[in-house]
């Protein structure tokens, strides 16, 4: 991917470059490798202490479960590239929201329908979060906390009649291809898509120019607005993939589904070695850490700690991850 | 560049800043003018104090958004700081007064150290506050795992305290909002820290630390944040770890209310503490509306955008 076809230009220019060499190595230093690092770190220890079988059986439950960490840092990831101060709080608002929506559809007219209903929600939620950043210029963050409120009641009002998804869809989510969960595979598929779509399109190039400085790709050419909207959008699609997954998953929706992917969101695209400030994605780093956090919970589960205890090593991992990674990112 | 148009951008920052210091006056009147006529019985003493019962606790923890914003940072983990404090106000400082005073106190050197780090390190602090709230999350859960405990006995009498003519809750927040004002908009060291925002280059140019502002501010942070924990369980008399978790984000919608920019060490205290009561105000106003539960928290949604847009309306108005 990107930071290998980096490394090769930059051996291949060795020779003229060479004061610089050890610096420009440096700054290429993957980001991503550390998330990495740490999660087979997590796994060796569990392998250790508590036996390879019971390590193997905890690797396949992050494939199912870590999956929703993966989908919502990739949503989360798409907004925070497009530049300082961009974040998207409605995440778990749409989680909930489409959910609900899935559901309903689903038991009256089909599994198909259900899916196209609570994509298209979560995009019309992204459209009207551009749209409250742009026309009413409300920061990202307090605009798309106040749209979260307002989907909140609509998805109470949506979740009169409670009924469960339909159950192929239900078998399906809780199956397994040649070993691997069916969740991974769809998790997989939609990360090399945005992958392809960061790495190799126009519109991901145009992406990071604008994460990088509007002006410049504005003066460049780039839509610079258009882009921000239809990351905005792409982030509420995103988001009700994962909450329709989530309910197929859980045999149900419930409001509360999505609360705790709020933070997580962030914190996965963090420690995954996305730039803050913007302007640089990694879809790879996003399952490291996402696979670093769910083992890290799984382990410290295991070892009979408390919600408390839990929560605190949670919140020292990202400050240390993000110390150790200290001032390669320029701050805002 | 010529002498009149010097004077002529002169004018329109002068009217700018004028117009900034309006809005937050303008949205509070627009918001309570309808309670009034809704229920005319709220114009009173005992009415004004119902309506604004919360608003002490949201006006320290909006100073404490705002310190941290003034140097062009954000905190995430105020709500959950206040919840930790609160937590720690109804367990140690019941049980052993001493060692509560010495875990508030921690507390805020521990939210000082944090801003030197932020600085030190050069990272972002939408991520160290980020993994702060888990950290005081689970500070407040290990020191309280289900809500309960208890008030001790001065902070109730305190935030019960009936003042004479003005209702408490308006006295307080004009006292805190003076206090606030004079320490960071006259006081020559108030000056300095709001540098560090809007200038860090010339700032350290000139000798001064970054590292000790950032330090300082965030140390004014936690102090302001052990004040609205402290106050809220005055008022709650009793805590539980995600007593005041909607505070981060109220606060700094608060602050963005009173005319504070995220960037430029650009704040203003009189404004963020009108901000607050505001936010405060329409979420009493909520409960006289009479809409159906379902509803309550997407009207709160309305109202913050209704009257953040009614602050970019007026702000265009005011370019043209």
């Amino acid at each position: 991917m990107n930071p290998q076809s980096e490394l090769q230009s930059t051996t291949g220019s060795a020779a003229d470059a060479q004061p610089t060499l050890a610096a420009r190595l440096k700054m290429l230093r993957a980001p991503w490798v550390w998330s990495f690092v740490g999660a087979i770190g997590v796994g060796i220890l569990i392998a250790v202490v508590f036996g390879i079988s019971i390590a193997g059986n905890v690797v396949l439950t992050a494939l199912v479960f870590g999956v929703f960490m993966v989908l919502v840092g990739l949503a989360q990831m798409l907004v925070i590239t497009s530049g300082p101060g961009n974040i998207d709080l409605s995440v778990p608002s749409v989680i909930a929201l489409a959910g609900m929506i899935a559901v309903h559809v689903m038991g009256a007219y089909g599994i198909a329908a259900g899916f196209v209903a609570a994509l298209a929600a979560g995009v019309v939620v992204g459209l009207a979060n551009y749209l409250l950043i742009r026309v009413l210029r409300i920061p990202p963050i307090i605009a798309t906390l106040s749209s979260s409120f307002i989907i909140q009641s609509v998805a109470i009002t949506q979740s009169s009649g409670m009924n469960a998804p339909p159950v192929a869809l239900e078998t399906f989510a809780n199956g397994h291809l040649l070993g691997v969960p069916h969740l991974a595979l769809i998790a997989l598929a939609l990360s090399v898509v945005i992958a392809v779509l960061l790495h190799l399109t126009v519109f991901g190039r145009g992406l990071s120019a604008v994460g990088q400085n509007p002006r410049a790709a504005w003066l460049a050419g780039v839509g610079v607005e258009a882009t921000r909207c239809k990351v905005y959008m792409l982030s509420g699609g995103i988001a009700a993939l994962t909450g329709v997954l989530l309910a197929a998953v859980s045999g149900g929706a419930t409001l509360d589904m999505g609360v705790e992917y709020m933070l997580i969101s962030i914190a996965v695209v963090v420690i995954g070695g996305t730039q803050v400030t913007g302007g640089r994605a990694t879809v790879i780093g996003v399952w490291g850490a996402s696979m670093f956090l769910f083992l890290t919970n799984a382990v410290l589960n295991a070892l009979g700690a408390g919600a408390g205890v839990r929560s605190i090593a949670y919140g020292l991992l990202i400050i240390v991850v993000v110390v150790a990674a200290g001032g390669r990112s320029a701050r805002y | 560049m010529t002498p009149s148009v010097a004077t002529g951008l002169n004018v329109r920052n002068v009217r700018n800043a004028r117009l900034r210091a309006l809005l937050p006056v303008f949205s509070l009147v627009v918001i309570l003018v309808p309670i009034f006529i809704l229920q005319p019985a709220t114009f009173s003493y005992f009415g004004l104090g119902l309506l604004l019962n919360l608003a002490v606790p949201i006006v320290f923890a909006t100073l404490a958004q705002l310190a941290v914003i003034t140097v062009n940072d954000l905190d995430l983990s105020i709500g959950a700081f206040v919840s930790l404090t609160a937590c720690i106000g109804a367990t140690l400082c019941v049980r052993e007064p001493w060692l509560g005073i010495v875990a508030l106190i921690g507390c805020v050197l521990a939210y000082a150290a944090i801003g030197a780090l932020i600085e030190f390190r050069q990272i972002p602090s939408i991520v160290v506050t980020l993994g702060l709230s888990f950290v005081w999350t689970g500070l407040a859960v290990l020191l309280l795992p289900s809500p309960g405990g208890s008030s001790p006995l001065w902070l109730g009498s305190l935030m019960t305290y009936q003042t004479p003519l003005i209702a408490a809750p308006i006295v307080w927040s004009v006292v805190i909002a003076l206090v606030g004002h004079l320490l960071l908009m006259r006081s020559s060291a108030g000056v300095r820290v709001r540098a560090a925002g809007g200038n860090p280059r010339a700032m350290s140019r000139f000798g001064w630390s970054m590292v000790k502002s950032r330090a300082i501010l965030y140390g004014v942070a936690g102090i302001f944040g052990v004040c609205s924990g402290l106050s809220l369980l005055g008022l709650t008399t009793s805590a539980d770890p995600n007593l005041a978790l909607r505070y981060t984000l109220l606060s700094i919608a608060s602050v963005i209310l009173g005319g504070g920019e995220f960037v430029g060490g650009r704040v203003s205290v009189w404004g963020a503490v009108l901000g607050a009561i505001t936010l405060t105000v329409a979420a009493s106003f909520l409960a006289f509306l009479n809409i159906s539960p379902d509803w309550q928290v997407g009207m709160q949604g309305v109202i913050l955008i209704a009257v953040l847009s009614l602050r970019v309306l007026l702000q265009r108005g005011g370019r043209r």
